[in-house]
């Protein structure tokens, strides 16, 4: 289980002391498939950097199956379970598809077959893939289901955590992309936590937290969360006029 | 008969688990202790200076040549000519290289000028790896020279590594290329500690569609010291490509010069160089994947490098 515990996150910008996060109590319990969502400039992208360790907050506890992990670093995290596949991947001059998903599977002999798999489940050719650099090279959709392929090969994993993975995935990778989730979610019985903006992970997820301005504004259920998400000021115009963004 | 660091030199600079197949000329400790030349390809001493000469057949095919140069006494300095005659047509590998084993105070020196005329249509793979170990005082120098004629229609790839181990280096490299004719340079370059490292191409596009791509990826840490230079002349409708990529990191220091000059209005010239430390964002992602920063940065380069 995973929990923030009044967690705040401030940063220091030309107007002095600016708060991104304020208060946060969170509870993602094992098992559970979480979706956050908000507006743009909410806080999300913060709060899953808070869980990977990227950033330390400036005050408040984060606990993970019983440890106070506040202190921990990033790699100490990802050994204790915790993945987190990023909103914009990185690219690597030189390290290839497959070194990333060995290194990410902890398993420097990982055969050709078994990288394929993981890059299957993402819809991706694996044969085109397998020895081409993480580069400039591969487009910004190919970098993205790469970057999810390295958490499915991540056999650690206990809480996976997903920042807007849906942008820049085309739609019929985006049905794949649903399959992948649920198969983590429900055959390999790990915690799910995704960023998202998009209806359908709203959908299948367990319990949808709704961030605005910083702070929790509500926790529930599809339909307990989705009238308030309207309300939210300036931030869900997407969701006014289509539906989606 | 070779010893153990001669045999693990061997390999080092050249992945020879003794002696190669094919034709080959193993140089220790100033003596050429291994000739063998085949149907196609000969190699003969050189009479008035120390060194060898190479001839490759017309039309020989799918062959390669071994040339390493191991030394393991400290206090050797030496001044190698090899010449490489690449006959019409021929398709060929040549693996050359230099690994020294310095255990004393007084410091080894290897210096090599290496002349390649390539034939019409002809392709050759030139791998040259540099390598130092040994815990004695004495610096290892190498400066390794790199003439290069390639004819009409003619290819030469060069490969150069030099990983760890060099206290000093100053490479030269001039290539003259005739009509059709391409080359392609891939320099590795990691320096640490104190080192120094010197590396200057120069190619003159003479002949009509000529081309040549230098791609040079370098890594400096501790304070050790790099400069890169290259020159491309186009003096004919040709193509041109430098690039310098530099991971600088500790207190090391890094200066890339590329220079480029048209003669002739269908000149295409291109350089680039760029140097940074390793993104912070590559450490955080290998991080996120269970790695320490050491392992992560370990990753980033042998990658960069590969």
């Amino acid at each position: 289980m995973l929990e923030l515990r009044n967690v705040s996150f401030e940063i220091q910008d030309e107007n002095g002391q600016k708060r991104i996060l304020k208060n946060i109590q969170l509870k993602i319990d094992d098992k559970k498939f979480v979706v956050i969502t908000g507006p743009n400039g909410s806080g999300k992208s913060t709060m899953a950097k808070l869980i990977a360790g990227i950033e330390k907050p400036t005050s408040g506890q984060i606990f993970f199956n019983g440890d106070d992990i506040t202190d921990w670093n990033i790699t100490k995290r990802a050994q204790a379970g915790i993945s987190f596949a990023f909103q914009q991947p990185v690219r690597f001059k030189g390290i290839t598809v497959k070194d990333l998903i060995s290194l990410a599977s902890d398993n420097n002999k990982l055969s050709t077959n078994d990288v394929c798999k993981y890059l299957s489940e993402v819809g991706l050719c694996a044969v085109d893939y397998v020895n081409r650099e993480i580069d400039a090279s591969l487009s910004g959709g190919e970098l993205k289901r790469i970057e999810i392929a390295t958490i499915i090969a991540r056999q650690v994993t206990k809480l996976a955590v997903f920042d807007e993975p849906e942008a820049g995935i085309d739609l019929w990778s985006f049905h794949k992309l649903i399959r992948v989730f649920e198969k983590m979610h429900k055959e390999q019985q790990r915690s799910i936590l995704i960023i998202s903006h998009q209806e359908r992970i709203l959908n299948i997820a367990d319990e949808i937290v709704l961030i605005a301005d910083g702070s929790v504004r509500k926790t529930g259920t599809k339909e307990d969360v989705l009238p308030e998400l309207m309300n939210v000021d300036g931030g869900c115009d997407f969701f006014k006029e289509d539906g989606v963004k | 008969m070779m010893d153990e660091i001669q045999k693990s030199l061997l390999e080092k600079i050249a992945d020879l688990h003794g002696v190669p197949e094919g034709a080959y000329n193993i140089r220790s400790n100033s003596k050429s202790i291994g000739r063998v030349s085949t149907e196609n390809i000969e190699i003969t001493p050189k009479v008035n200076k120390d060194g060898i000469d190479i001839r490759i057949k017309a039309g020989t095919k799918n062959e390669a040549v071994h040339i390493p140069v191991i030394m393991d006494k400290s206090g050797l300095k030496e001044l190698v000519y090899n010449d490489f005659y690449i006959g019409e047509g021929a398709d060929v590998t040549i693996v050359a290289g230099c690994g020294i084993h310095c255990s004393g105070d007084d410091g080894s020196e290897h210096d090599g000028i290496h002349t390649f005329y390539v034939g019409k249509n002809a392709r050759v793979k030139y791998i040259e790896k540099h390598y130092g170990e040994g815990d004695g005082l004495g610096e290892r120098i190498m400066n390794p020279t790199t003439i290069v004629e390639i004819n009409d229609g003619g290819y030469m790839e060069m490969e150069t590594t030099q990983i760890r181990g060099i206290d000093s280096t100053k490479r030269e490299t001039k290539a003259t290329l005739k009509k059709n004719a391409v080359f392609v340079v891939k320099e590795k370059l990691l320096t640490h500690g104190r080192q120094f490292a010197e590396t200057a191409f120069a190619v003159e596009l003479d002949g009509e569609n000529s081309s040549t791509n230098v791609v040079s990826r370098a890594v400096a840490r501790d304070t050790s010291k790099q400069i890169f230079l290259a020159k491309i002349h186009g003096n004919n409708k040709c193509h041109g490509h430098s690039e310098c990529d530099a991971i600088i990191m500790d207190e090391a220091n890094i200066s890339a010069i590329p220079e480029i000059t048209a003669n002739h209005v269908e000149a295409n010239l291109i350089h680039e160089a760029a140097i940074g430390k390793i993104a912070g964002e590559q450490l955080i992602k290998l991080m996120t994947l269970g790695l320490t920063e050491k392992e992560a940065e370990a990753q980033i380069i042998n990658g960069f490098l590969k």
